[in-house]
């Protein structure tokens, strides 16, 4: 087996030196009636150009985003990562690393994420990030708890523009608890008051922005009645891009932000892996979940990174940790991190740009479409579509015409009455060709 | 042709090691800046054209000014993280022999595969009629994971261990809650030696954690567990093999009577490498066990994840398992992403898991088929027990001669007295070229230290790291304590100062006083 360096030679010389008889013999403590006899029914071992034909055989039976027009969001987004990212993390020292314990032969790691933290911090307008979540709703979730052991109330206030995946990831975490939670109803133009919702038992409220259906909203407000009630706002992004072109959260009084890092860096990847972006004040730092890079010095005095405030963290609190989290996102931080690197505020600011420009124009052109309608008053690279019709065959219809023209909200929000909405994403990833096919493909679909 | 004129051809005067120069480098080993120190916010590394001139949508929601983010060009980018990676172990450079880890191999193949853009250019939420290979392959490795685990159900959301311990221990929430028991059963048994996410897991899922007593020979035994069972008792976490590296011989009598009380018992399946192909957890009697697809599976564990933690569920638990999961008609597939109508828990994650590592680990299993999966285990633990073996006459094993399973854990017993901590002598073997083994984990043991060597090191790379530890071990003994307690010498950096990092934390970089004040 070509992962397997010991030899049949080897394996006796080790037995001889352990004094077993055979390999069975190490194994002496499972218990015999469990010990298994027969091979399992799974097939036996392959050559490497045959696992490379079995996985490229299911990898083709797939539409990738890349081959089509493409316009789907709703969390997830595509954008062109350069080349240097997938290189630079491929490296060995970075790829097959474990987590930094031991911080002398781990510098690299620990100075990408204290850079990693710092940009998270800088981009949201926050004091301090941690150095990643899972995502950005398991994120979310441990926003809600965070919430509930600073303020030491158990009630949530979900707004009906949080994706509906983050609201369900909180609402599981939260039946588990006995924990209170307010879901607003699906918001489809931002209109809902959820100041009215926050009263002296609130926790937290939690608003995204860019809103799911891609609107825009300004947060400023609701901070301001959360914190006249003594509860913390949670701001929520499932798009980090958007950040270069909107007024950040933490300007608008957020105390937590957490948001989906996907879309720096990373792949769509089906869903995952991801990166969970995670900030707040300094002031409620010590019960932020998740790992945190610090700066100190060595013996001889020179600057060096270390994992710190591990004692929030269960491999020392254990059940009175501020989480479970232990492996995090590391890998996917660093290509978010090179990524931002690489655009900087001048590159990330354009990006952000042309991301507007691209779904402004396509925005116009379908608001020319008959059976079709716009609905935002105000968006970055996201907007709801009305249609005329059942949102999701319009969709398949699409498929099968060769454009993925987004997601129906009905995915999201099944049985909410929303059949006939789509939520249509666009970025510089597509062109002018990519615009008139969906056009084309919607017009034919209505 | 090359010109000699002048070249000296010996190598000359052998250099001191604490040889100063002027850049503070050390030949291959280059001191780099933050990219705040020499990024500017001018700099983009991508060329991006403007937009034409258009109407923008975004009212009063505009960002003012920049964010304040350093860009480098893209040379400039290559040298600052290639310059980073160099102060990096890794399993490509060394043995990585970190107990309750298991650091292998991590085959290049996989990393192809998972970047087919069938793959890593799929949406989560494009029709499910565009990806039927994408939950095809999630089908094909849960059906790896059930007949490998002898269980009948997979989730496969769960994005790392711990997040997969929250799946498990969610569906047993959600098994006692349907039976009625939610206000009752409120306790989860955890022995001292468990991993920090397992009371940590069940303390955030709303459980009281009571510790249960491992006996001397380093097991759990069914008299202690029975002691503890009860009408309030919900579930047993437990890791077998355990965190000292041992399986739990009785197992299957802890099983029976935690079932006979009416609760339930989550495996914690960190350890899964050992006995894959030997023994199935089913069979032994779990409930529920995540598996970590980058420890047995071998996705790279990348300096901190990304993870996987998909979790095997008894037919008792299987139908709480959460959104998303797959269901089949005939040729079709299709995940089902709306709990309605179903006792699905809930949902752990916006979407459907990490297809990422889910390619990895099939690529992995694929390659080594049944037969080569057996083998890996039996080699892992071959190897851990010729460490074990070869290294216990020098070092004190806290349960003796007993054989372990894929790793081997020594206390410093072996120590008293020598002026040398188990800290020191991981830093020393760091000066040596070795990632030191896990250490003072498990809790249960004096100054542990935990070495899982994996299936993936040649005999001749485990006898030069035998004969390495044999070499520091004596010279601990001898009472060379300048050996160990001023390690490491030859890192990139000495011993770091933690207290400080943690007492005034700075966790961010902010602009030097005159470079703001310049600014202002």
């Amino acid at each position: 087996m070509r992962y397997l360096p010991l030899t049949a030679d080897d394996r006796a010389d080790m037995l001889a030196r352990i004094g077993a008889a055979t390999v069975d013999d190490l194994f002496v403590d499972i218990p015999a009636a469990a010990r298994l006899t027969q091979p399992l029914d799974l097939p036996r071992r392959k050559s490497e150009l045959d696992v490379s034909r079995a996985l490229s055989a299911l990898a083709a039976r797939n539409v990738a985003a890349g081959s089509v027009p493409f316009f789907c969001g709703a969390g997830a987004y595509k954008h062109h990562v350069p080349a240097s990212v997938d290189h630079l993390i491929q490296r060995s020292e970075f790829l097959t690393a474990y987590t930094p314990y031991q911080p002398e032969i781990s510098q690299g790691t620990l100075q990408a994420l204290f850079e990693f933290q710092t940009q998270v911090a800088t981009l949201t307008g926050m004091d301090v990030a941690n150095a990643s979540m899972y995502d950005g709703s398991t994120g979310c979730g441990e926003a809600v708890q965070m919430a509930h052991r600073v303020t030491r109330r158990r009630k949530a206030v979900l707004s009906g523009g949080l994706h509906p995946h983050y609201s369900e990831v909180v609402r599981t975490n939260s039946r588990m608890t006995g924990d209170a939670v307010v879901s607003m109803p699906a918001d489809v133009r931002a209109s809902e008051d959820i100041i009215a919702q926050i009263d002296k038992d609130t926790s937290c409220v939690v608003v995204q922005n860019p809103d799911a259906f891609g609107n825009l909203r300004d947060l400023s407000p609701i901070a301001e009645a959360a914190h006249a009630h003594g509860a913390l706002l949670i701001a929520v992004f499932t798009e980090a891009v958007s950040l270069g072109a909107l007024t950040p959260p933490g300007e608008m009084g957020a105390d937590i932000v957490v948001g989906e890092g996907q879309s720096i860096g990373n792949a769509l990847n089906f869903g995952g892996p991801y990166v969970g972006l995670f900030a707040t004040r300094t002031k409620y730092l010590r019960q932020m979940p998740g790992r945190l890079c610090g700066e100190t010095v060595d013996a001889e005095g020179r600057r060096g990174f270390v994992l710190t405030l591990s004692t929030r963290e269960q491999h020392i609190r254990r059940d009175k940790a501020t989480s479970n989290i232990c492996t995090n996102s590391g890998l996917c931080a660093l290509a978010f991190t090179i990524h931002m690197t690489l655009l900087g505020d001048a590159g990330l600011t354009r990006l952000a740009q042309v991301n507007h420009a691209h779904a402004v124009k396509l925005a116009d052109m379908l608001d020319g479409v008959a059976g079709a309608e716009v609905l935002n008053a105000t968006f970055f690279n996201e907007f709801t579509l009305r249609v005329k019709g059942d949102g999701a065959s319009i969709i398949e219809k699409m498929a099968a015409a060769g454009v993925l023209g987004g997601v129906p909200a009905s995915r999201l929000w099944p049985g909410a009455g929303l059949d006939d909405l789509i939520l249509v994403a666009s970025s510089e990833i597509n062109t002018d060709d990519d615009r008139a096919a969906f056009v084309a493909a919607l017009k034919a679909a209505l | 042709m090359l010109n000699n004129q002048g070249r000296p051809t010996s190598p000359g005067a052998t250099t001191s090691a604490d040889k100063q120069t002027f850049t503070s480098n050390r030949a291959l080993q280059l001191e780099e800046p933050l990219i705040f120190e020499i990024g500017r916010t001018t700099t983009t590394g991508i060329d991006i054209d403007a937009p034409a001139p258009f109407a923008s949508r975004l009212g009063q929601h505009a960002r003012k000014t920049g964010p304040g983010l350093p860009g480098l060009s893209e040379p400039e980018a290559m040298r600052h993280y290639v310059r980073l990676s160099q102060k990096n172990y890794s399993i490509d450079a060394g043995l990585y022999p970190l107990g309750s880890c298991t650091m292998k191999h991590n085959p290049r193949l996989n990393e192809t595969m998972a970047r087919l853009p069938g793959f890593a250019d799929i949406h989560p939420l494009q029709p499910q009629s565009t990806v039927q290979g994408a939950i095809a392959l999630m089908e094909e490795l849960g059906r790896w994971l059930m007949e490998l685990t002898g269980c009948p159900a997979v989730a496969l959301s769960p994005k790392a261990g711990a997040h997969g311990e929250a799946c498990g221990m969610m569906a047993i929430k959600a098994a006692i809650a349907a039976r009625g028991e939610a206000a009752t059963r409120t306790i989860v048994l955890a022995p001292d030696s468990a991993h920090g996410t397992n009371p940590a897991t069940a303390a955030a899922v709303g459980f009281t954690v009571k510790p249960v007593p491992a006996g001397p020979d380093g097991n759990v035994h069914p008299d202690a567990v029975k002691a503890l069972l009860g009408p309030d008792v919900a579930a047993i976490m437990l890791t077998n093999p355990n965190t000292c590296g041992l399986f739990e011989a009785h197992v299957k009598e802890i099983a029976d009577a935690v079932h006979a009380a009416g609760a339930y018992f989550y495996g914690d399946g960190a350890n899964f490498n050992a006995i894959v192909g030997k023994a199935r957890p089913g069979d032994l009697g779990i409930d529920a066990m995540h598996i970590n697809l980058h420890k047995t599976f071998s996705t790279p564990h990348g300096g901190g994840g990304p993870g996987a933690g998909p979790v095997v569920l008894s037919h008792r638990l299987a139908p709480y398992a959460p959104v998303p999961f797959m269901r089949r008609e005939g040729e079709r597939i299709t995940l089902v992403e709306d709990a309605a109508g179903a006792d699905a828990f809930g949902r752990m994650s916006a979407f459907h898991g990490q297809m990422g590592m889910f390619v990895r680990a099939l690529a992995y299993m694929l390659s080594h088929g049944q037969d080569g999966l057996k083998q890996a285990s039996e080699d892992a633990v071959l190897s851990a027990n010729y460490i074990r073996a070869t290294l216990s006459d020098l070092m004190s094993a806290p349960f003796g001669d007993r054989m372990c399973m894929h790793e081997a854990l020594f206390d410093d017993e072996w120590l008293k007295g020598s002026g040398v901590t188990t800290l020191d002598f991981a830093k020393a073997m760091i000066d040596e070229g070795y990632h030191p083994m896990t250490m003072y984990f498990p809790l249960v043991v004096h100054g542990a230290m935990l070495i899982e060597p994996t299936e993936s090191e040649s005999k001749a790379s485990l006898d030069l790291f035998i004969a390495t530890l044999r070499d520091l071990a004596m010279s601990a003994k001898r009472g060379e304590t300048e050996r160990f307690v001023n390690a490491p010498a030859l890192a990139p950096r000495r011993r770091l100062d933690e207290t400080r990092a943690a007492r005034n934390p700075v966790l961010r970089w902010t602009p030097p006083k005159s470079v703001a004040e310049a600014a202002e």
